[in-house]
């Protein structure tokens, strides 16, 4: 029998799902309100910024004060960087774990997502020696090696999920057909896993650009990404909220407007394989 | 020249022996079927020629060299799957021009080659589409098409049928044996479809638990099996096999009589009741319960008037009976 859905219950569900959506969105709202106001009344209570004028004063101060051009420049330098050597680097990977397993491919998988479970901190002094003596702190190179390396696990994982959606028979095929590895890597199974390495792609760049560690960390001011730029407004002289949420406005609007335009391929991404 | 020869080829996944050791010679220009019931080891078998899976040991020649450790790709052979794996990203031209690229051929001699297969198979009007755009028949042919621009020493099919409906295989069975008649390649053809074996196959080769039970042509099968395994296999409706009285009264362990050498006859014979008639138009198929042969199956004219529970006597016809002996092979 085929569940009843009531109106009253399709109301119901509709306000719950409105309600959690915005309590979600709520931070990134306040800080896109905050943004417009004066730093005097961004932290008046709540109803007062509401009816307090609106401006634009923050924007342009934040502009004068620190060169955003630059650190967005570094962000996509990064984060697109890192996930195109990811990619080059996990494609064969989880193209031999999804179709040469061997004995140890399940504990190889596992002790690769294991070390994101350790805290980034706990390695942070011999990162940050090893960069000063190889004299990588502070340029863009370091942070794309770092980022490639702290997000390589998920990207294998991901892509060895898709591969393994594939059937062998078509890699088979392509053998049977004269294809030599590369071609076969090459021709046929990224083709068929573009879903896949798209989503991939998308969220390691999401998670690249969000990335606050190590970006904070290991640069100071040439390779420092949007991060740095949003935390150069939290400084120890006091808080300037509607600077600060101008700042960070512009350091998310364009990873949000990203992810407006591909959250379909994303949804379809992360629950690749879940429904046949 | 598609020459196939296996030697003590043996195949263990771990501990278990798929195929313990065969041999077997393959002709150029045969078209040879490995028959068997499911797990019985005639994809393994397949695949191993094919250079998907690596012998454990023995050795394979292909066209007199020995392709044992040779990859799939450098032995010259094409493919067909029971899946059909056509490239889902790829056109029909695309998906037959594959292997032409692979290669190396140069673009409009390619384009030549895929077209004339495609003429062959009836997929020139489909030359744009993507293979989930098109029917199951349809994409078998493509398969076949990727297969035959290549110009192989020999073809391996694995099952190419069983996705297709019944209409549809027996359409597709005439179409690559007369394929093999216009292409006279050796062809290997992995299936568990006696008919099939039977009507398209030069060469018959019964596989049985990773063992050969008998290789022939398919009359040679049907009338002088060397065992119960192939007696029973070989040929619809299967075989009676009975042991007991009657067969220890010729002789035998056991006794084999195809249900169409069994004669229904007015008196003497074997006496039993009819259990089943089943009338398909042209032949009716009577289930026997006879009492001292056991249940048999006749296979009667189409007319004959026989209803549950009437009376028959049936009669094997002179020179049709199998005897087998106590290891099931059969007696001199």
């Amino acid at each position: 029998m085929a569940r009843k859905v009531t109106n009253t219950r399709k109301a119901v569900v509709t306000v719950i799902a409105w309600g959690i959506g915005l309590l979600i969105f709520f931070p990134i709202l306040w800080t896109i309100l905050m943004s417009f106001h004066a730093e005097g009344d961004a932290i008046k209570n709540p109803l007062e910024m509401l009816m307090s004028p609106w401006s634009f004063a923050s924007y342009a101060e934040v502009q004068t004060r620190s060169n955003y051009s630059l650190h967005f420049f570094n962000s996509v330098v990064i984060s697109v960087g890192s996930t195109i050597l990811a990619l080059i680097i996990a494609i064969p990977a989880a193209w031999a774990m999804a179709f040469v397993p061997g004995r140890r491919t399940k504990d190889l998988l596992m002790w690769m997502l294991s070390t994101k479970m350790m805290p980034a901190v706990g390695v942070l002094i011999p990162m940050y020696l090893g960069f000063k003596n190889i004299g990588l702190l502070d340029t863009r190179t370091g942070l794309v090696a770092v980022m490639t390396l702290i997000n390589l696990p998920i990207v294998v994982w991901m892509l060895y999920t898709y591969f393994k959606e594939i059937p062998g028979e078509i890699l088979e095929a392509a053998r049977m057909d004269g294809a030599s590895l590369r071609s076969e890597i090459l021709y046929v199974l990224t083709p068929m896993a573009v879903p896949g390495i798209a989503s991939t792609m998308l969220l390691n760049v999401i998670l690249a650009w969000n990335e606050a560690f190590w970006t904070l960390q290991l640069t100071t001011h040439d390779a420092a990404p949007l991060t740095q730029f949003i935390a150069s407004y939290s400084s120890p002289e006091g808080l300037f909220y509607a600077k600060l949420s101008a700042a960070s406005t512009m350091a998310i609007a364009p990873i949000l407007i990203l992810g407006w335009f591909s959250q379909k391929q994303l949804v379809r991404g992360l629950t690749f394989g879940a429904v046949k | 020249m598609g020459k196939i020869v296996l030697k003590s080829v043996r195949k263990s996944f771990g501990e278990v022996d798929v195929i313990p050791s065969i041999n077997l010679q393959i002709e150029d220009g045969e078209f040879v079927v490995f028959v068997g019931p499911s797990g019985c080891g005639k994809s393994t078998l397949l695949r191993l020629i094919a250079g998907l899976e690596d012998v454990t040991s023995g050795h394979i020649e292909i066209d007199g060299t020995d392709a044992t450790d040779l990859p799939p790709a450098k032995r010259k052979l094409a493919m067909v799957f029971q899946s059909y794996a056509l490239y889902p990203h790829m056109s029909v031209r695309k998906n037959i021009m594959f292997p032409l690229k692979m290669a190396g051929m140069e673009i409009g001699e390619a384009t030549r080659r895929a077209d004339a297969a495609a003429k062959v198979l009836n997929l020139t009007n489909y030359m744009e589409r993507k293979p989930g755009q098109l029917s199951g028949g349809q994409r078998q042919r493509v398969a076949i098409g990727r297969a035959i621009v290549r110009e192989p020493e020999a073809f391996l099919f694995d099952e190419p049928l069983s996705n297709l409906d019944a209409a549809l295989r027996v359409n597709m069975r005439q179409e690559i044996t007369e394929l093999h008649q216009q292409l006279k390649t050796t062809m290997i053809y992995v299936t568990h479809d006696q008919v099939e074996a039977m009507t398209m196959a030069d060469k018959i080769v019964v596989l049985n638990a990773g063992r050969i039970e008998q290789v022939g042509s398919p009359m040679q099968l049907y009338t002088n099996p060397a065992n119960t395994f192939v007696a029973g296999f070989i040929g619809s409706p299967k075989m009676n096999l009975i042991t007991g009285p009657e067969a220890a009264a010729q002789g035998a362990t056991t006794i084999g009589i195809r249900p169409e050498h069994l004669d229904v006859v007015s008196s003497g014979g074997w006496e039993g009741i009819v259990g089943l008639s089943e009338h398909l138009g042209s032949d009716t198929f009577l289930k026997v319960e006879t009492r001292t042969a056991g249940t048999v199956t006749v296979r009667a004219d189409g007319d004959i008037r026989l209803r549950h529970g009437d009376a028959v006597n049936l009669l094997p016809q002179v020179g049709k009976v199998h005897k087998f002996g106590p290891d099931g092979k059969v007696m001199a």
